[in-house]
């Protein structure tokens, strides 16, 4: 319980650290960028929606940097994120809600289904190390996660797009459609999604199934695997539930502590195939100096990323007894 | 396979032990122990490149960039700036991997674009390792709760997704350049490093050596210095090697959504350009492929080069599978 409450504690305060960023860093940049945004606003939007633009990035203020950051705080905890320029006049949170369920069909599913497979190779790579698969399998993987995930998907499309068009290469579904629970219109979705789920999988295997790999050749040595095999234990018992039980442990901890890498190459994947998720939003707000939705979105991706990990420590904390004894 | 092994004794020297043994004296004069032992961590790093096979294909690979990056002109043909030539040509003599859509010579833009990508690794990975070890290696010395503030900053900049943070800060700063954006990437890329060093740092910490230096009356941060980092040499140039892959890899997604340097010629800029003319759709295809190879080819040299290092420093990791040697001591 113990451990539970420390990694609770360090969620509020990593939190607490992504706000505080967000809130220096416009004041902290030379000259002010969110005094040219508001600049081209003026006029443009109601007193009201200026007056709380204004208030959010500390512009024409009369109050102090203190209060600023309270109302900040307390803005940002009732949801009251702004409104986004690009958008106008929808409130970021309206905006962010059309793209969120996009980024999560596709970047959730798929880092999860990473993370399994990737464990998954990595466990049977281990077991029979210098083995066929081990040979081969890891040297490919320790190449293809050092490749920029956005030019894997550039390559995907030029192959199965342009040279073969097998597949499209951009947008969610196609135009013509209207989004409905249709049959026709999900496998228009899954059509789309196809390309940049490979893209994401691709690239971000590698990573777990070298974890998983090392952490079983580390665990195949521990007496308890050698107890295992001496009790005559068939090979695929003491390999599942000796070994990788217990080589699983670390990467749970790595797979939290490595997900903000993989959704910041996510952000680029929904990028080269104008996949309508907020990481193709966050970009577009960057461009169009939409500061208030680029924060918000920041904020999100940082909130999801966190929850993340306290999951992957609730799931600790469930497997691995010691965590609960030690506290 | 079994009858060729045989004569290896199990517990007779490692490869990087058999090696150490030719190499150290070529660099050291023959009888100066102290000389040699002096020399180790480059002579060690020297022999763990000659003895890996991987190692060798990765520097022979990174000393070509290094050319490439320290003096394109000798390699390039043209200038890269130059939009001379015919637009979206396929390649020829002249220009052998084509012209991009704005008549610029793609093989120049590629020799030139290696010294952005150079400068970056070497920067974020020199000044990222630094303040790691400073970070890692002092937490875990000093204990108590030094350690576990500085842990606990560690692990909030190691959570917080990088990318998002960075494009926040660099849609900002407006135009990144190369200062900007080391300065970016070394602060949100650090902490992996340090968490890895911290743990090794500990595993040392109770050693005898240390316990005597402590005795000898050394201050902390000749300790931490002389005594505890040339133990981690390995471990430093992993950290080195992983940051650096991690900078080339962000920056080249920087440039190509356009918030990198407008004004360089780097991979990722390149690759902005072939996304914004449609290079894909217009049968421009080496405009897209080149950078790309290239970023990833770099990319590659480092994490194979790390894995190389990994599989040095741990035995455990080799690939190369031998007898089991019994332990029955």
């Amino acid at each position: 319980m113990r451990f539970l409450l420390r990694r609770l504690g360090f969620f509020v305060l990593t939190l607490w650290a992504a706000l505080t960023l967000n809130f220096v860093i416009p004041r902290m940049m030379p000259g002010n960028p969110a005094l040219a945004m508001m600049a081209r606003f003026h006029g443009r939007v109601s007193g009201n929606v200026l007056a709380a633009l204004e208030a959010e990035f500390g512009v024409n203020t009369k109050a102090s940097l203190w209060d600023q950051y309270w109302q900040y705080l307390g803005n940002t905890l009732t949801g009251h994120l702004g409104v986004s320029t690009t958008y106008f006049p929808q409130p970021v949170t309206d905006v962010i809600r059309n793209g969120l369920p996009w980024t999560l069909g596709l970047v959730g599913i798929t880092t999860v289904l990473a993370f399994v497979l990737g464990s998954l190779v990595g466990v049977v790579g281990g077991w029979r190390r210098g083995g066929k698969l081990d040979s081969i399998l890891t040297p490919v993987f320790i190449v293809t996660s050092s490749v920029p995930y956005f030019w894997v998907g550039l390559m995907g499309i030029l192959l199965f797009s342009v040279i073969l068009s097998w597949l499209p290469s951009d947008f969610a579904y196609d135009n013509e459609l209207v989004p409905e629970l249709s049959w026709p219109f999900i496998a228009n979705v899954l059509q789309h999604s196809i390309l940049p789920a490979a893209t994401i999988l691709i690239t971000s295997i590698g990573t777990w199934i070298l974890t998983m790999r090392n952490n079983m050749v580390t665990v195949l040595a521990e007496d308890y695997v050698r107890m295992g095999r001496a009790k005559g234990l068939s090979s695929r018992r003491v390999m599942v539930d000796y070994a990788a039980r217990n080589a699983m442990l670390p990467n749970l901890t790595g797979f939290a502590m490595s997900l903000g890498f993989v959704v910041s190459g996510a952000i680029l994947v929904e990028y080269v195939f104008d996949y309508p998720g907020i990481g193709f939003m966050l970009l577009q707000a960057a461009e169009n100096e939409d500061f208030a939705l680029m924060q918000a979105l920041f904020l999100l991706i940082t909130v999801a990323v966190l929850l993340a990990v306290l999951a992957a420590d609730v799931l600790t904390a469930v497997l691995d007894p010691r965590t609960r004894t030690q506290g | 396979m079994a009858d060729t092994q045989t004569p290896i004794v199990p517990g007779s020297a490692t490869p990087l032990e058999q090696a150490a043994g030719p190499a150290g004296t070529a660099i050291a004069p023959p009888g100066s122990a102290r000389r040699r032992r002096r020399g180790g961590p480059l002579a060690n790093l020297w022999v763990a490149i000659k003895s890996n096979r991987k190692a060798t294909v990765v520097a022979i690979l990174l000393a070509i960039f290094t050319v490439m990056a320290l003096a394109p002109g000798l390699i390039a043909p043209d200038d890269p700036e130059s939009e001379a030539f015919p637009s979206s040509a396929g390649p020829s003599v002249q220009h052998w991997l084509g012209t991009t859509h704005y008549g610029q010579d793609i093989l120049s833009q590629v020799v030139w674009g290696a010294r952005q990508s150079m400068i970056i690794a070497v920067g974020v990975g020199l000044f990222a390792t630094v303040i790691s070890v400073l970070a890692g290696v002092s937490a875990a010395y000093l204990g108590g709760l030094p350690d576990s503030v500085i842990s606990l900053v560690t692990d909030v900049f190691l959570v917080i997704p990088t990318f998002p943070l960075i494009i926040v800060i660099a849609s900002y700063a407006k135009s990144s350049n190369n200062a900007v954006l080391i300065f970016v990437l070394v602060v949100t890329g650090w902490s992996y490093g340090a968490r890895q060093l911290r743990v090794q740092a500990l595993s040392l910490r109770n050693r005898d050596f240390l316990e005597s230096a402590r005795v000898r009356g050394e201050r902390r941060s000749y300790v931490i210095v002389v005594e505890i980092l040339p133990t981690m040499t390995s471990l430093l140039v992993a950290n080195f090697l992983g940051a650096a892959l991690y900078a080339v890899l962000t920056a080249a997604g920087l440039q190509f959504i356009g918030l990198g340097d407008p004004t360089a010629n780097s991979w990722g800029t390149m690759l902005y350009w072939a996304k914004d003319s449609a290079a894909l759709q217009t049968d421009q295809y080496l405009w897209a492929i080149v950078p790309g190879v290239c970023i990833a080819t770099l990319g590659a040299a480092f994490a194979l080069l790390n894995y190389a290092f990994d599989e040095i420093s741990n035995p455990a990791l080799r690939p190369v599978r031998r007898p089991r040697a019994r332990r029955d001591s």
